[in-house]
């Protein structure tokens, strides 16, 4: 009888402890699946997933992917913003997220994807002034990424797209964007997220990438 | 035990039990009731919560009960925490105040034109500020196509607002530059001796400006220079009238870097081809070298140097209009050095703190001389300044700030005319106060006051100076600015007589400004009075008078045409003044009633070339003929001034390099320019003031390996 309390009791609090877990992973695996959805991509569907995310790391404030997750859709509302005034403000609110990622889950190169994007919406503002300094902020964050996990298959997206998005006369390169993008679906291919929740964005993309690449 | 374990197993699945969803709606609106779209709504600590739509409203279910808290959260607002007691439905009006962002803040503007790479809403980059075609890559030739500035191209500096190019002072880092300008002759002003690259702020103040600075009766230039380089590089160019090369070496931990820049032009084999209108004896042959360092001491410290020494010489001759039939010739020699040590630290408890030392020198030989006519006359002068300045900032609250400070400076102006000496030295002390009030983010007051005595005139000046700004919405502000500035008169004069008076402005301005991410729009309006101009006739003594009153408009626009940016400007300015030997108020000669010019830049990123164009336009300034009676004294005006300058660069890649070929040219249709006349002493004969080399071209080349240059290249020209 004692044991089969202990046993009870064993269960129990296993399902008090993980309590959270389910709850967690439920409404992430329904905000990711948003992202992972085309009618999302536009900057007001953006910002909304990504207060979401917000509320879900306000509760949890121990997991980093809550926080990833909305610096990720804050950046790409960023991007995809038609007014300038607002992408400042924007990229302010994902680097405030992913510093947060990034302390929960130093050294990350998903983490170093998403400064990548940052600093590049912020050269969106002015492209002749901030270019010189963002530029290499956002090469740099790139080649971070490459040097913690040289298999990540968004290394090779951002990359081939910074090629072939870049001028040639200040460094891009069409010809060696496509095999860049390339290299980035064969990385796709062969990516196996963590979790089902865990990063796996951009496959979309670079297939439209290295399509209009191709043209 | 069962008992107990029935609890045990109660209490754990009471919250399963429990599940009850209560349904929370509402509205979330600014402080003025605007409904506000886009606010994160949820209950702290859970994942419920809404994101409010276009009409502010929100409606999400909690299963949480109980006292919690509603959190409402929207970037450029203060998020609100309410406390809220969850019991059934529940219905929320939620208000949420702005919170204080750039955007927002009211900054003062009266008087002033900002360019700043760290902020945003500035009227100009530092990169526009040297993107001026015809501008060759000096500041202030560039400055000179905004609002507020003259085009009076025959004589060195910024002649603002109704003030001579005296009555503008530059300033590097706090740090006042005595000769910014390479030594000019007659009818061949100087350029600016620094790169326009070494700055990431440049602050062009036309009156009104702060307490901080002094000893310019219109206008300060104020130049911040860059901190670190984001990386290491060196550069190469090459052009028809000299090269150059620079170093730009990051440190292996970042916090240190340190360049240096080497320049030689020689315009001697220019001057052989395109003929100019004197003809050149000497040169113009210039060497050019400056130094920096830059260091930071700590997260919030950093300690810069910046210096530069120059060389320059040049000689012309030309018919003389005195003794027709001979030929004057007039060599100059120059040296030039200038330094500047600065350090900035943050105190804590919102104290920070400046503080800057610098030393300077100028040395010019200059020889006279009417061939086979008279003796040669050599002119020798030195003028040599030390300076320190002090300065803390205290911030008073979110935004209000409190800076005092004080500078001395010690000069030495020797001068030697043949076998004649004028010499002179010169102790000037300096202490401001002032702050910076916001009355609300919106509203902001700047008061203060400087005290200045100097042992040259023994006299001390006590300058108010006051602004106020309001901004009306995110993008338009309306300004006010009153001041007294006080000024040395000019070394000349105080070579021979010393214990004059400060000359003096009082300066009142009105502007209004609108200022969004693709067009501004700024108009102002300024009268100013001068009191205590030097007279040179009969008397050299300090009593002549003045005034100047008139209105600026500066349109930008970045977005209408694709790829292409221009602006307008245009100044309206009366004014007259009684000064030197003028035997009344009359406009003076260095000042033109209408003044306009149209920047315009276009890049075409198919043949990635970059086409920059700027006219500038400014109506018949004075002149003197001493053939007139005193009664008609500068009744006569020259013609109007026209100048369109055209520069193209195309830009490329040579192996590693970023590269940029560059042709320009100012006064592209060579139209004729005539800033006056010069007469003999005997009233018989004149001749016209033109510039020297009335077309001038520029082909060449920029070669820079690491960071990416060539922007700053194109912009340049």
């Amino acid at each position: 009888m004692k044991q089969f309390l202990l046993l009870l009791l064993a269960v129990f609090a296993t399902a008090a402890v993980k309590a959270q877990s389910p709850r967690y992973q439920d409404a992430m695996a329904k905000q990711v699946a948003l992202l992972d959805q085309e009618s999302s991509y536009n900057p007001q569907t953006m910002l909304d997933i990504s207060n979401t995310f917000e509320r879900i790391a306000a509760a949890e404030k121990t997991q980093w992917l809550p926080y990833y997750y909305a610096a990720y859709a804050q950046v790409m509302s960023a991007l995809m913003t038609q007014d300038k005034d607002k992408i400042d403000g924007l990229a302010d609110k994902a680097q405030a997220n992913i510093n947060k990622a990034d302390s929960l889950q130093p050294n990350n190169d998903e983490v170093a994807c998403i400064r990548s994007l940052i600093a590049s919406s912020r050269i969106m503002v002015d492209p002749q002034t901030r270019g010189q300094e963002y530029g290499p902020e956002s090469g740099m964050q790139i080649e971070k990424a490459k040097q913690i996990n040289p298999e990540n298959p968004r290394v090779y997206l951002l990359e081939g797209q910074a090629l072939y998005y870049t001028p040639e006369q200040f460094g891009g390169d069409k010809k060696k964007a496509k095999e860049v993008l390339e290299l980035a679906l064969q990385k796709y291919a062969a990516f196996k997220p963590a979790s089902s929740i865990a990063p796996h964005w951009g496959e979309a993309h670079a297939k439209d990438l290295l399509q209009q690449a191709g043209k | 035990m069962w008992k107990h374990s029935f609890n045990l197993l109660f209490c754990t699945c009471m919250p399963m039990l429990l599940l009850a969803q209560q349904k929370i709606t509402g509205k979330v609106t600014d402080a003025k009731k605007h409904p506000l779209p886009g606010v994160n709504v949820y209950i702290k600590g859970s994942y419920d919560g809404a994101t409010a739509a276009a009409d502010g409203s929100f409606s999400f279910t909690t299963t949480a009960t109980g006292a919690q808290v509603v959190v409402a959260s929207l970037m450029g607002y203060q998020t609100l925490e309410q406390p809220v007691n969850i019991s059934g439905p529940l219905q929320l009006t939620l208000m949420l105040k702005a919170a204080m962002n750039e955007l927002k803040v009211v900054t003062i503007s009266a008087g002033s034109i900002e360019a700043s790479s760290d902020k945003n809403n500035t009227v100009l980059k530092p990169l526009d500020i040297v993107t001026t075609a015809g501008a060759t890559a000096d500041i202030v030739n560039a400055l000179k196509t905004l609002p507020g500035t003259q085009q009076t191209n025959d004589r060195e500096g910024l002649f603002v607002r109704g003030g001579t190019g005296y009555e503008t002072q530059i300033f590097i880092d706090g740090l006042m530059v005595r000769n910014p300008f390479f030594t000019g002759l007659p009818d061949m002003p100087g350029r600016g001796r620094f790169s326009p690259f070494l700055f990431k702020g440049t602050t062009f103040s036309s009156g009104g400006y702060s307490a901080q600075y002094g000893q310019g009766l219109s206008s300060a230039l104020v130049l911040e220079s860059e901190d670190l380089p984001t990386q290491s590089s060196y550069s190469l160019g090459a052009s028809i009238l000299g090269v150059n090369g620079g170093l730009d070496v990051l440190s292996k931990d970042k916090k240190g870097s340190f360049g240096i820049e080497a320049d030689y032009t020689n315009l001697e084999p220019y001057f052989s081809v395109a003929k100019p209108k004197q003809e050149p004896t000497m040169g113009p042959e210039i060497i050019g070298t400056s130094l920096n360092f830059r260091r930071r001491t700590s997260g919030t410290g950093i300690i810069k140097f910046y210096g530069y020494g120059n060389w320059s010489r040049m000689g012309f001759k030309k018919n003389s209009i005195e003794y027709p039939g001979y030929q004057e010739q007039t060599d100059v020699r120059n040296q030039n050095v200038y330094t500047n040590l600065t350090y900035k630290e943050s105190l804590g408890s919102g104290w920070r703190m400046y503080a800057g030392l610098s030393y300077s020198s100028n040395i010019d030989k200059i020889n006279l001389d009417t061939i086979q006519k008279s003796p040669v006359t050599n002119v020798h002068n030195r003028s040599d300044l030390s300076q320190v300045r002090l300065q803390l900032t205290k911030s008073l609250g979110a935004l209000s700030l409190l800076r005092l400070g004080g500078e001395y400076q010690y000069a030495v102006e020797r001068s030697e005319f043949n076998a004649y000496q004028a010499n002179y030295t010169d102790n000037y002390t300096a202490g401001f106060a002032e702050t910076d009030i916001y009355f609300t983010s919106r509203f902001v007051g700047r008061f203060g006051g400087r005290l200045e005595y100097t042992t040259v005139l023994g006299k001390m000046n006590l300058a108010p100076r006051a602004s106020l700004a309001y901004k009306l919405d995110d993008y338009s502000q309306f300004s006010l600015a009153y001041g007294d500035y006080y000024q040395k008169p000019e070394p000349q004069y105080l070579r021979f007589k010393q214990h004059l008076d400060y000359t003096k402005a009082t300066h009142y301005i009105a502007s209004f400004q609108r200022l969004s991410a693709n067009y501004t729009f700024r108009v102002e309006a300024f009268y100013k009075q001068y009191k205590n101009l030097v007279k040179t006739a009969p008397d050299t003594a300090t009593n002549g008078t003045g005034y100047a009153k008139g209105i600026e408009l500066f349109w930008r626009d970045r977005k209408t045409v694709k790829n292409l940016d221009y602006w307008i400007s245009y100044s309206f300015l009366d004014t007259k003044r009684n000064y030197l030997f003028y035997p009344y108020e009359v406009q003076p000669d260095f000042a033109a009633k209408h003044t306009a010019s149209l920047v315009v830049k276009k890049y075409f990123p198919k043949i990635t070339t970059n086409i920059g164009l700027t006219y500038s336009y400014a109506s018949g300034r004075p002149y003197y003929n001493p053939n007139l009676p005193e009664s008609r004294f500068m009744s006569e005006k020259t013609m109007d001034f026209n100048t369109l300058g055209v520069s193209a660069s195309y830009l490329t890649t040579i192996g590693r390099a970023f590269t940029v070929f560059v042709v320009s040219v100012t006064n592209v249709f060579d139209f004729k320019q005539v800033y006056g006349y010069r007469y003999s002493t005997d009233k018989l004969r004149r001749e016209e003031i033109v510039p020297n080399a009335p077309r001038f071209l520029f082909v060449g080349m920029f070669m820079n390996f690491g960071i990416d240059r060539r922007q700053d290249v194109i912009n340049n020209l």
